[in-house]
């Protein structure tokens, strides 16, 4: 069974539409990464999936459990939206870490504000915390930022504050990880630092859609391309396929003017 | 009439007008963030009816643009900050004061009470939008990245967003906390002795120091004030 599996996704922002019935599914273990010039409907994909935006059309299964489906009114309370998010995480283009908290607390505050929901909190609170400390510290390590745990966002180099956002996302452990083209707002020498991160992710088979404009890294970490245009899916398939040997016209014009620069 | 004496009445405009001030902002912080979560509130009753009445006509009219646009709890809010920074607090003391008592034959509120009421309304309107302003300047990927971690609509306000707001913000409400120390002499309009109106009384008798005096007064006060806020900033400045 698949982890994700979305479902004649459509999406429009007034008379624009952005996403036309996209369909695919994720297998556990598996990386996705879609490619795609601006405006394809890449991030608005991601977004609706993280329920930052609200499709118009469709269905969004995780695990075989109807998450989303824009014909049933009953799977999109606020309540319960705050709780399905939990089955993604994602990771920003810009990072977005919270300036007035470390590395360290950026990566546990989330976990601890929702350990207060949790049964055992009031017995339990010092193991509970400890659990969510611990975790985080080590994912800092997993990212090469022990060092830097105390840090404010502000003192780090953009390729740390993205390696800390991936840690804190990695914190609540989520079915599938999103990245939102996590390197577009790096200095060039700092993507490698990033990606090394990612791949190191999908060598342990962690569940990922990765949107991206690195065709090499596209190429290199992810079992399964998809390319967008204009609102669809055009392509998908292996790397190996669907960027060395794209069938589709759309495809081929989009990855010739990649590889001309 | 000796030293003492000048500076004992001087202490009584003196505590009025220290109370006033405290007590102002006591009430209007808070009564501000009120204000402003009312100006910024989205709530719009036609919204759904214009857009289906639209899609039913397959065209935009001003009726069906008004529809999604009316936001009346934010209208109201809006046009009661409209007023009340639009027009002189110098009135509004005198309105808050004689108005009641004029127009439904009430009996007169303290004196005192007036113009505390009327300075917690003012600044409140002048605060909200401040706080307003910061609320907007925050990038709005703060609060999605609160969303996708799962956090509750209060914990993203209360522990993402609210410090930051506060450090934005500190330099404009400065500014008004002082303003607010000055403004305080407007309220001997209905006769509330503050420190100036005490300093006054003097020049009958001839003395002028007493008036210099309460200038001095204003200077400390204010002197204070700027070194709080400038410590706030600096508490504050751990982040960007």
């Amino acid at each position: 069974m698949s982890v994700l599996e979305v479902r004649k996704l459509q999406k429009s922002f007034g008379e624009l539409q952005v996403l036309r019935d996209i369909d695919f599914s994720l297998e556990k273990g598996e990386a996705l990464s879609v490619i795609g010039s601006s405006g394809s409907g890449k991030t608005t994909l991601l977004r609706c999936l993280n329920f930052l935006e609200k499709p118009d059309g469709g269905q969004i299964i995780v695990n075989g459990e109807v998450l989303f489906d824009a014909a049933d009114a009953a799977t999109q309370q606020e309540k319960q939206i705050r709780k399905k998010r939990l089955h993604f995480g994602l990771v920003f283009q810009n990072f977005n870490l919270f300036p007035q908290y470390t590395a360290l607390e950026n990566v546990r505050l989330a976990g601890e504000l929702l350990a207060r929901e949790r049964e055992d909190y009031r017995t339990g609170r010092k193991a509970v915390l400890a659990a969510i400390d611990e975790k985080a510290r080590r994912l800092l390590d997993q990212m090469g930022l022990s060092d830097r745990a105390d840090h404010y966002p502000h003192q780090l180099s953009g390729g740390q504050q993205q390696r800390v956002a991936i840690a804190r996302a990695l914190a609540l452990s989520p079915d599938i990880l999103c990245f939102d083209e996590p390197t577009s707002a790096l200095d060039p020498e700092l993507t490698g630092e990033v990606l090394r991160v990612i791949k190191g992710l999908a060598d342990e088979h962690t569940t990922m859609i990765i949107v991206t404009h690195e065709m090499q890294f596209a190429h290199d970490v992810s079992d399964r391309v998809i390319f967008m245009d204009g609102g669809v899916i055009v392509e998908q398939g292996a790397p190996q396929d669907v960027i060395d040997h794209p069938r589709e016209e759309r495809t081929k014009r989009f990855l010739e003017r990649y590889s001309g620069n | 009439m000796t030293f003492w004496n000048v500076i004992l009445t001087l202490a009584q405009g003196l505590t009025n007008t220290t109370r006033l001030f405290f007590l102002t902002l006591l009430g209007a912080l808070p009564l501000g963030l009120v204000i402003c979560f009312g100006s910024m509130n989205h709530w719009a009753p036609f919204a759904r009816w214009a857009e289906r009445a639209a899609a039913r006509r397959g065209e935009e009219t001003a009726l069906t643009r008004f529809g999604k646009r009316c936001k009346p709890v934010s209208a109201v809010v809006k046009f009661i900050v409209w007023i009340v920074r639009g027009s002189p607090l110098m009135i509004q003391i005198l309105i808050v004061y004689y108005g009641p008592g004029l127009l439904f034959h009430w009996p007169l509120l303290p004196r005192f009470s007036a113009a505390l009421i009327t300075f917690i309304i003012n600044y409140a309107c002048y605060f909200s939008e401040i706080y307003r302003g910061g609320i907007q300047s925050i990038p709005k990927g703060q609060q999605e990245a609160g969303q996708v971690l799962g956090m509750t609509k209060s914990q993203i306000f209360f522990k993402v967003t609210l410090l930051q707001v506060v450090k934005r913000i500190v330099p404009p409400m400065g500014n008004e906390f002082i303003t607010l120390v000055k403004d305080t002499s407007l309220v001997r309009v209905i006769a509330v002795y503050e420190v100036i109106w005490m300093g006054e009384s003097f020049i009958k008798k001839g003395m002028i120091w007493p008036l210099f005096f309460t200038a001095v007064f204003y200077l400390v006060f204010t002197a204070v004030l700027t070194a709080l806020l400038d410590l706030a900033e600096r508490k504050l400045s751990y982040f960007k």
